[in-house]
C-alpha cells in the first residue's frame, strides 16, 4: 500500500499537484491555497450550499469535502465557467449563459451565494438541460439565498435553458418598470456589481488576505447570566503560535460600545456581570485559525452564577432580578390619541387578545468578518461589510482612545445584512489586537458564532383590545406590548417605539392607547431587523381586523378599506398625511386580482377534489411602514460626485450596499440629473475616508435619504460645470447640455474627459458634496409628522394546509406596494420577492429557540430558513403615490414587503381550518392538536 | 482542531484493514462522511487521528443484481441510488428514502453505508432498507459475514458492528409479481432537520389480499424495528378499510413512540403513523399492481 504524497487535482482545466495538508478540506485548498475565493462559506455545516463546486459532474460541498479526496478528480468552481475569448490585443470573456441570465434576471443581489446557486444550477443543466420547475427545486433545495430571489433564480434557470438548448443568447425578462420612468430613473438597469458577482470575482471581507495576518477568536462567556469571578489566559498565552490574549484590562479607552446606549461591554472584566451567552471574555490572536480555536478552549473562567431572566414580561415584574443597574426597563414608550375609554364607550363591538412574536435570525448568508491593520502610516484600517460605517468608526475609536481621523472603516461587499449588521461585531476586537501585534487580524465569526452573539429580533408579546361600530368603524385600540430586547440596547429602544406607533395599524382611529415597555433580558441582544418592530405589531393587529370582520360579519377586505389611511386621516401619533398615502389603491388592486384568481368567495375553505386532507383558503392583510429615522431624528445624508480624468462621474457616500440595489439607485439618479448613461456613472461606498456619511442602512431610508443626496449633488456637479464652461467658452449657460459622455456647448461638443481634465489643468477638481437633510420630524409624543413619508402594502396569500399532519404551504402570493416611486424596478423585484419568502419563513419556518438564556438554534441545520421549496407563485404590483420630499416621489420599500405577508398567511390559515395562530411561527402539531379539539366540540 | 492528521485512501478490502491495522488511533473507517466530520468539526463526535476512505474500493461502489438479489455497495453515493432505474423497479422505497437524505449536495457524497453504521433510529435509507428486509454484508479480518439489518444496531447512535468491519452493502431478493414497496416521512419546518416520523413498507398481492407486508417505522425506539403486531394485522386480509382502522388501532396498541422536545409529541406521531401508514400502504398497493 502506497501513501499519497500530493493531491493531483484538475482545477478549472488546470493541472495542480499540492501536498497533503492535515485536516484541510476542499474549500480551503481552493480559497486558502489557490486564492480561488468564489466559493464561499456560509455555515460551514453543510447547511447552506454557498460552498458548492462541481466534482466530476456533481455539485458538492466543498466545506466539508476532504481535500484529499478530491485526489484525481476534476473539479469546476465559479471561477471556471465564463470562458476567456481571443487573444491579446482581443481578449474578452463570454458569459456562461447561466451567469448571463442570473444578471438579466436579477437574481444577484448580496451576490454571497450566487456562485454557490449557479454552480448547482451548472450541474443540474449539465445532467438535464431542460429541467422543469420542480427538477429546479430539487436541485437547489439545500442552496439557500437569504435575499430570497429565488423566484428570480428559478427564471434565469430557465432563461439559461432555452438559450443552452437553442443556441441562442438569453432572453431577458419583462420586468414591471414605473409607469412615471424617466430617461433613466424607472427604468431597468443591471447592476454595477453584478458580472463580479456571478464570475467569483466579487470579494468580501473573508476573501482578503495580508501578509502575516494574524487570526482571532473570541471566548465566549457560553452562560446566561452569572458573575465573572476568576479568569486564567496563562495556558492560552503559552500555546505555540499565539501572539495575544486580551481581557478587560487591556481595553485601552471606553469599556462599552453600543449604537445609540453604550452599555454593551467590550470584554466583561472580572467582578462584572455577565448578561448573556455571546458576551466576551478574552480574544485571542494566533498565527492560525486552528491555533486561536485552541487556545481559546484554553482560556479558564470561574463566576457565579446568577437567576436568568429569559422574558421581556418576566423582565418587568417588580421582583425580578436587575440586570442593569438602571433596571431592567430601557424604556417605556406610550401613544396617546383621543380618550381610548370613550372610545370603548362608543363601541358596539369590542375583541381582544394576545399574541406572541418570537425572536429571528437575520442569518444573512455571509457571516461577520472584520480585518484590521496598521498602515505604514500608522493608521488603523478597518475592512467590513457594515450597515453602519461611521459608527463603527466612532465606536472603533472610543473604545481605542484614538482620534476618529486615525480610523478608517473600508466597506467590503455586504453578504446580506437586514438589520444584523449594524451592531459592533468583530471590529472593535479586531483592533484591538491588530493594535496590540502590529499586525493585520482577521476576525471572523463562524455560523454558530454568529447565532449566539448578533442582535435577533425582538421577541414581543403584544395585548390587543379594539372596539368597533357595527358598520365597522374602528373607534378604539388599546394595546400593550413587551419587547425583549436582551442584554443589551443595540436599537431596541427605536425598534420597539416602531412596533408601538405602528400597533394600531394603517387605519385612522379616533381614540388610540398604546404602552410598550422594551425590557432588558438575558437573551441575545434584540436590535435592528428588516421591519424594525411594525413586522410584529402587523401580526397582532392584523390578525385581530379579521376577527373583527368575522366578528361583525363583514368582508376583511371591506373593514380594511373602510378604516384605511388616506390624504387627510391623522395617525395615531398626530400627524395628518398630506400626500403619497397608496393604501386604498394597493387594496384594489390585490382584491381585484384575487377575486380574478379565487372566484367570489376566495376566503371560504376549498377542499382538495384528489385529496379530501387539503383544504385551501386565501387570507388578507395590509401593512404600513416608516421611511427614514423620524421622531425628531436628525436625518441626512452626504454625498459627493467627482468627475473624474477619464470622463466618468464617480458618486460617493458611506451608505451600505446589502444586496438591495443601493449602487443602481443612485448610479440611476445621478445618470438622470447629468444627462449620462449608467456606463458614464460609477458608485463607491462605505469608506470613511473618501465618501461622505450617508448615516445608517436602515429603516428603509437610503433610497430616500441618500438618494435625494445623490440627486442635488448632481444638480450641484451641473451647475458647477455649467458655469465654468459658460465662462470658458463664452456662451450663455442655457446653451450648455450634458449628453452620454459629453457636453454640447451651443453647438460644439466637448468630451467631459477634456472637461474634466482642462479643469484640472486649471487647478480646479471638479468635484461637489452635498448633505441633504430629510424634513424634520417631531418626537413621539409631540403630534406633528412623526415621519418623512410612510410605504403601504396589501397582500394576500393562499394557504395550503394538510388537515391531517398540520403542513401548511403558500402556493401563491399576490401583493401590492405603494412605493411613490420605482426607480429601480429590477431592484425592487427583488426586495418584493425576497421580503415574501422571509415572511413565509418567519411564518412557517424560522424559530429561534432559547431556553433559559441558552440558544438552542445554534446551528444552521436547527435554525432553518426558507428553501426554493418554499417560493410562492408571485403576482406583484407597483403602487406609485409619489412623497413630495422623495427623490422622484420616491419612498421606501425594504420593509414593507415583508410585514404583511405573515398575518396574510395566518389569516389564511384561520380561513381554511378555523384556527386562529396567535404566537409565531405557525406549529404543525398544533394546528393538529387544534383541529381535534374542533372535532371533538362539533 | 484538526479534524483528522492522517486521511487515507485504501482501494480494496484487505488493504483497508491493512492500514487500520497500522494506522495510529484513533481510527475511523468513512465513507460519505457527510454526518461524520460534521459531528467532529462540532465537537460531538472525538476527533479523530486517522480516517480511512472506503470510496475506492469498487466493490462498495457496485450497485447490480446478483441473479435473484439486489447489491447496493455501501459506498455509493445515496444521489446514485435514488435515480438507479434498477432500484425504481425493484425498491420504490429506497429510492424514494435515499432521495430524502440531506440536500442534494450531500446525497453526492453521503451513503447508504453511512446512513446505517450511524445508527440512528429514523434514518430514511436504514427504515427503507429494514422494509425490504435486507441483508448486510461486512468485512472483518479476511471474512465476509452477513447479518439482518436489524442485527447491526444496538443502541441510539451504537452500531453492533467492530470498529474494524467494515460494511461492505446491502442485498436483498428482486422485485417479483405482485409485490411493491413506498416510502414517506413528515418533517418540521423549523428545527433540527430530523424527521418527525418516517415509514417504509413492503408487501405482496395476492389477488386483491394483502398476502405478506413488512413495516418499519422510525425513530420507534433506540433501535430500530419492524412494527410486526401491525403487520400481522394487515397479512392476509384485503385491504379495506376496516383493515386499515384495524391497523391503525394496532399501531396505538403496539407501537412505542415518544415525546422529543422540540420535535414532537408522542401523541402526533402516533397520529402520524396512523397517516402515513394509510397513505403508504396504499401506494405501496398501487404499485405492487403495477407488475407485468
Amino acid at each position: 500500500m502506497k501513501k499519497l504524497e500530493n493531491i493531483e487535482i484538475c482545477v478549472n482545466e488546470i493541472d495542480y499537484s499540492l501536498p497533503i495538508i492535515d485536516g484541510e478540506m476542499l474549500s480551503d485548498l481552493l480559497r486558502e491555497r489557490l486564492r480561488l475565493t468564489g466559493t464561499k462559506i456560509g455555515c460551514n455545516e453543510s447547511e447552506c450550499g454557498a460552498c458548492t463546486v462541481v466534482i466530476d459532474g456533481d455539485p458538492v460541498l466543498s466545506c466539508s469535502y476532504p481535500a484529499v479526496k478530491a485526489h484525481g478528480k476534476k473539479i469546476t468552481t465559479i471561477e471556471g465557467l465564463a470562458k476567456n475569448v481571443g487573444n491579446n490585443g482581443n481578449a474578452y470573456t463570454v458569459l456562461h449563459p447561466l451567469q448571463d441570465a442570473f444578471i438579466e434576471y436579477g437574481a444577484v443581489q448580496c451576490g454571497f451565494c450566487i456562485p454557490g446557486q449557479i454552480m448547482t444550477s451548472y450541474a443540474l443543466l449539465e445532467k438535464n438541460p431542460n429541467p422543469e420547475v420542480k427538477d429546479i427545486k430539487y436541485a437547489l433545495k439545500d442552496t439557500l439565498c437569504r435575499c430570497a430571489g429565488y423566484p428570480s433564480i428559478i427564471g434565469a434557470i430557465q432563461a439559461a435553458s432555452e438559450s443552452i438548448v437553442s443556441g441562442k443568447p438569453v432572453i431577458s425578462p419583462v420586468i414591471q418598470t414605473s409607469k412615471v420612468g424617466k430617461r433613466m430613473v424607472g427604468q431597468v438597469r443591471r447592476r454595477p456589481d453584478a458580472i463580479a458577482k456571478v464570475t467569483g470575482q466579487a470579494i468580501y471581507s473573508d476573501d482578503i488576505q495580508y501578509e502575516g495576518m494574524l487570526h482571532a477568536r473570541v471566548k465566549r462567556a457560553m452562560i446566561p447570566a452569572g458573575i465573572l469571578t476568576e479568569l486564567d489566559i496563562s495556558e492560552a498565552l503559552a500555546l505555540p503560535g499565539v501572539q495575544a490574549v486580551l481581557t478587560a484590562k487591556d481595553v485601552p479607552n471606553a469599556k462599552t460600545h453600543g449604537l445609540f446606549i453604550k452599555d454593551w461591554p467590550v470584554l466583561v472584566d472580572i467582578g462584572g456581570p455577565i448578561r448573556y451567552v455571546g458576551d466576551a471574555i478574552a480574544v485571542v490572536a494566533a498565527d492560525t485559525r486552528e491555533i486561536a480555536s485552541e487556545a481559546i478552549d484554553l482560556i479558564r473562567f470561574k463566576y457565579e452564577p446568577l437567576p436568568v431572566v429569559s422574558s421581556a414580561v418576566q423582565a418587568h415584574l417588580p421582583d425580578t432580578r436587575k440586570i442593569h443597574e438602571s433596571g431592567n426597563l430601557l424604556k417605556h414608550i406610550k401613544v396617546q390619541k383621543g380618550m381610548v375609554s370613550e372610545g370603548f364607550n362608543d363601541a358596539d363591538v369590542i375583541l381582544e387578545h394576545t399574541f406572541h412574536t418570537n425572536p429571528n435570525d437575520h442569518a444573512f448568508i455571509e457571516p461577520e468578518c472584520s480585518i484590521a491593520r496598521l498602515t505604514d502610516e500608522g493608521k488603523l484600517e478597518i475592512y467590513v461589510g457594515s450597515q453602519i460605517p461611521y459608527s463603527d468608526r466612532e465606536q472603533v475609536a472610543a473604545v481605542l482612545g484614538l482620534p476618529e481621523s486615525q480610523v478608517r472603516i473600508i466597506g467590503q461587499l455586504i453578504g446580506g445584512g437586514f438589520g444584523g449588521k449594524e451592531d459592533i461585531a468583530g471590529q472593535i476586537h479586531a483592533a484591538m489586537l491588530t493594535m496590540k501585534t502590529n499586525k493585520p487580524v482577521k476576525l471572523l465569526f463562524d455560523r454558530h458564532e454568529s447565532l449566539i452573539v448578533h442582535p435577533k429580533r425582538h421577541a414581543t408579546q403584544i395585548n390587543i383590545k379594539v372596539g368597533a361600530k357595527n358598520d365597522g368603524q374602528l373607534v378604539a385600540v388599546q394595546t400593550e406590548l413587551h419587547g425583549d430586547t436582551g442584554a443589551y440596547a443595540s436599537l431596541g429602544e427605536k425598534v420597539m417605539t416602531r412596533a408601538t406607533t405602528h400597533s394600531s395599524g394603517p387605519y385612522e382611529v379616533p381614540h388610540v392607547n398604546i404602552d410598550c415597555y422594551a425590557m432588558y433580558t438575558n437573551n441575545p441582544p434584540a436590535g435592528a431587523f428588516r421591519g424594525f418592530g411594525v413586522m410584529q405589531s402587523a401580526f397582532a393587529v392584523e390578525s385581530m381586523m379579521d376577527s373583527l370582520a368575522e366578528e361583525l360579519q363583514l368582508d376583511p377586505i371591506e373593514l380594511r378599506r373602510k378604516n384605511a389611511l388616506r390624504v387627510g386621516s391623522v395617525t395615531n401619533t398626530g400627524q395628518v398625511l398630506k400626500d403619497s398615502v397608496g393604501l386604498l389603491e394597493c387594496i384594489e388592486k390585490v382584491e381585484s386580482a384575487l377575486y380574478k384568481k379565487a372566484g367570489p368567495n376566495p376566503f371560504v375553505p376549498v377542499q382538495d377534489p384528489n385529496d379530501p386532507a387539503i383544504v385551501r383558503a386565501w387570507g388578507f392583510a395590509v401593512a404600513y411602514k416608516n421611511t427614514g429615522l423620524g421622531g425628531g431624528a436628525p436625518d441626512k445624508a452626504g454625498a459627493e460626485i467627482e468627475l473624474l480624468p477619464e470622463g466618468r462621474f464617480e458618486v460617493r457616500s458611506a451608505s451600505a450596499e446589502l444586496g438591495q440595489g443601493l449602487p443602481t439607485v443612485l448610479q440611476l439618479i445621478a445618470s438622470e440629473e447629468l444627462g449620462q448613461g449608467t456606463e458614464q456613472v460609477q458608485v463607491l461606498l462605505s469608506d470613511t475616508d473618501l465618501t461622505p456619511d450617508g448615516g445608517p442602512t436602515t429603516a428603509s431610508r437610503q433610497t430616500y435619504v441618500t438618494g435625494n443626496a445623490v440627486k442635488y449633488t448632481s444638480k450641484a456637479m451641473r451647475d458647477l460645470l455649467t458655469s465654468e464652461l459658460a465662462e470658458r467658452y463664452d456662451v450663455s449657460p442655457e446653451k450648455i447640455e450634458f449628453k452620454e459622455g459629453l457636453a454640447q456647448i451651443d453647438r460644439q461638443e466637448v468630451q467631459l474627459s477634456t472637461i474634466s481634465q482642462n479643469l484640472r489643468k486649471d487647478g480646479i477638481t471638479p468635484k461637489v458634496s452635498y448633505t441633504y437633510w430629510a424634513p424634520e420630524t417631531t418626537p413621539l409624543g409631540k403630534g406633528g409628522d412623526m415621519h418623512v413619508a410612510f410605504s403601504f402594502a396589501a397582500q394576500a396569500a393562499l394557504v395550503e394546509v394538510n388537515t391531517i399532519t398540520g403542513e401548511v404551504k403558500v402556493p401563491e402570493v399576490i401583493v401590492a406596494n405603494d412605493v411613490g416611486f420605482a426607480i429601480n424596478p429590477l431592484g425592487l423585484k427583488g426586495q418584493v420577492e425576497g421580503g415574501i419568502v422571509m415572511g413565509i419563513g418567519h411564518a412557517l419556518v424560522e424559530d429561534f429557540i432559547l431556553e433559559e438564556g441558552r440558544v438552542i438554534t445554534d446551528r444552521l441545520a436547527k435554525y432553518r430558513i426558507p428553501s426554493i421549496y418554499y417560493t410562492p407563485e408571485i403576482t406583484s404590483f407597483i403602487v406609485e403615490h409619489p412623497t413630495a420630499d422623495g427623490p422622484y416621489g420616491a419612498k421606501g420599500i425594504g420593509e414593507i414587503c415583508l410585514i404583511p405577508t405573515i398575518p396574510a398567511i395566518t389569516n389564511a390559515i384561520y380561513n381554511a381550518i378555523g384556527v386562529r395562530v396567535d404566537k409565531l411561527p405557525v406549529d404543525q402539531e398544533k394546528i393538529v392538536t387544534e383541529l381535534q379539539k374542533q372535532k371533538q366540540f362539533a | 482542531m484538526t479534524i483528522w492528521n492522517d486521511y487515507q485512501l485504501v482501494y480494496s478490502l484487505s488493504e483497508a484493514v491493512e492500514a487500520y491495522d497500522q494506522a495510529e488511533k484513533p481510527v475511523r473507517f468513512v465513507s460519505g462522511g457527510t454526518d461524520l466530520l460534521l459531528e467532529i468539526q462540532q465537537g460531538s463526535h472525538p476527533a479523530m487521528n486517522t480516517l480511512i476512505d472506503l470510496n475506492h474500493i469498487d466493490e462498495l461502489r457496485e450497485l447490480r443484481v446478483m441473479g435473484e438479489l439486489i447489491f447496493i455497495g455501501a459506498a455509493v453515493p445515496v444521489s446514485q441510488i435514488t435515480n438507479s432505474p434498477l432500484i425504481k423497479e425493484h425498491a420504490m422505497a429506497v429510492a424514494e428514502a435515499t432521495g430524502l437524505i440531506g440536500g442534494p449536495q450531500v446525497r453526492n457524497s453521503a451513503t447508504l453505508g453511512g446512513n446505517v453504521a450511524h445508527a440512528l433510529p429514523a434514518a430514511d435509507g436504514m427504515i427503507s432498507l429494514v422494509a425490504m428486509n435486507a441483508t448486510a454484508i461486512s468485512y472483518s479480518h479476511t471474512d465476509y459475514s452477513k447479518k439482518n439489518i436489524l442485527d447491526l444496531f444496538k443502541g441510539t447512535g451504537e452500531s453492533a458492528l467492530e470498529k474494524d468491519e467494515i460494511l461492505v452493502g446491502f442485498e436483498f431478493p428482486v422485485k417479483k409479481s405482485g409485490e411493491g414497496s413506498a416510502f414517506d416521512r413528515v418533517m418540521r419546518p423549523q428545527g433540527v432537520a430530523l424527521p418527525i416520523l418516517n415509514i417504509a413498507v413492503w408487501l405482496r398481492r395476492k389477488g386483491d389480499v394483502i398476502d405478506d407486508i413488512r413495516i418499519a417505522f422510525g425513530p420507534s425506539g433506540p433501535v430500530p424495528t419492524r412494527a410486526l403486531k401491525v403487520e400481522e394485522v394487515i397479512r392476509g386480509k384485503k385491504l379495506t378499510d376496516v383493515t386499515i382502522s384495524r391497523a391503525k388501532e394496532t399501531i396505538l396498541e403496539s407501537m412505542k413512540f415518544r415525546t422529543s422536545k422540540k420535535r414532537a409529541t408522542a401523541e402526533y406521531r402516533y397520529l402520524l403513523a396512523q397517516a402515513l401508514l394509510e397513505k403508504v400502504v396504499s401506494k405501496a398497493w398501487n404499485r405492487a399492481g403495477e407488475t407485468k
